[in-house]
């Protein structure tokens, strides 16, 4: 899976043109295999990546500035995170404005790094068992209490839109 | 190195991990699933096997086994489960998730004490 096209360097060097709209559309054309064809492939990787890298240093973050003892940073991010993605997936589900590239990079990259379950898990399993049940209680309770919030944040924004 | 960019060097790798476990095993909840609990195994041994503070924890644990799972992704899915009637698929994939991962994590030190004899 691993093969590269690499031939014919700078054939076309106005590639790049199309996507003034800034839409995800535009990708069906056939064209021959240039390195623009070689980078659009890698595109996806390098929008995770770029997010990636934000999230977990971003999330790290937190782990310092909040006080230890109990595991606020894990939940402080958890809950954001997961606001922030119940907005960001389900704006691109009601009206498709928000194209891949900005879910790639924000949903896929960012929002999944800046979130964790493992640091949550492993967190989770050395409390004391009564710490253990709140904090598993409050990573779920608040996280999905976060989605439905920014559901209906997206709804009230978009709805007027949408339903016309 | 900075812990900053340990952890970011790490996301970067966990992410493109998550992101390509994704690609291989399509259906959201199954690969969300996949990576969390893998995640929590591999989270569950580094923490036995490496030494608190280390640089090699710091990038492979906080950044990334921390980047290829997510909790943002699984709260998502879990409630648009529900918001689309399947409430009992939602309740059974958060009891999974929890379960599966707390089970990996004692199996990851579990590993990781066995390999260190």
């Amino acid at each position: 899976m691993s093969e590269e096209n690499v031939e014919s360097p700078a054939a076309n060097a106005v590639g790049g043109s199309e996507d003034a709209s800034g839409s995800e559309a535009g990708r069906g054309s056939d064209g021959p295999s240039t390195p623009d064809r070689a980078l659009e492939r890698l595109e996806p990787a390098l929008l995770v990546a770029v997010g990636g890298f934000a999230g977990a240093a971003l999330r790290h973050a937190a782990a310092v500035a909040l006080p230890g003892g109990f595991p606020w940073g894990t939940l402080a991010v958890n809950v954001a995170g997961s606001f922030a993605l119940g907005v960001l997936l389900y704006e691109a589900r009601l009206t498709g404005q928000l194209g891949a590239r900005t879910r790639l990079v924000l949903g896929t990259g960012f929002l999944s790094s800046f979130t964790t379950y493992s640091t949550f898990a492993v967190q989770t399993a050395a409390l004391a068992p009564p710490l253990a049940v709140a904090n598993a209680a409050a990573n779920y309770a608040l996280g999905f209490a976060a989605v439905l919030v920014g559901h209906a944040a997206v709804r009230s924004v978009v709805a007027p839109e949408v339903a016309r | 190195m900075t812990p900053y960019l340990l952890v970011g060097a790490g996301g970067v790798l966990g992410a493109l991990s998550r992101f390509a476990v994704g690609a291989w095993l399509p259906g959201r909840r199954r690969d969300t699933l996949a990576v969390n609990v893998l995640g929590s195994f591999a989270l569950g041994a580094l923490t036995v096997g490496l030494a608190d503070g280390s640089a090699l924890l710091t990038a492979l644990g906080t950044g990334f086994c921390g980047a290829f799972t997510t909790f943002s992704s699984f709260a998502v899915e879990t409630v648009e489960l529900h918001e689309d009637g399947a409430t009992r698929v939602a309740v059974g994939n958060a009891a999974v998730h929890l379960v599966g991962a707390l089970l990996a994590v004692a199996l990851g030190g579990w590993t990781a004490t066995a390999v260190a004899g």
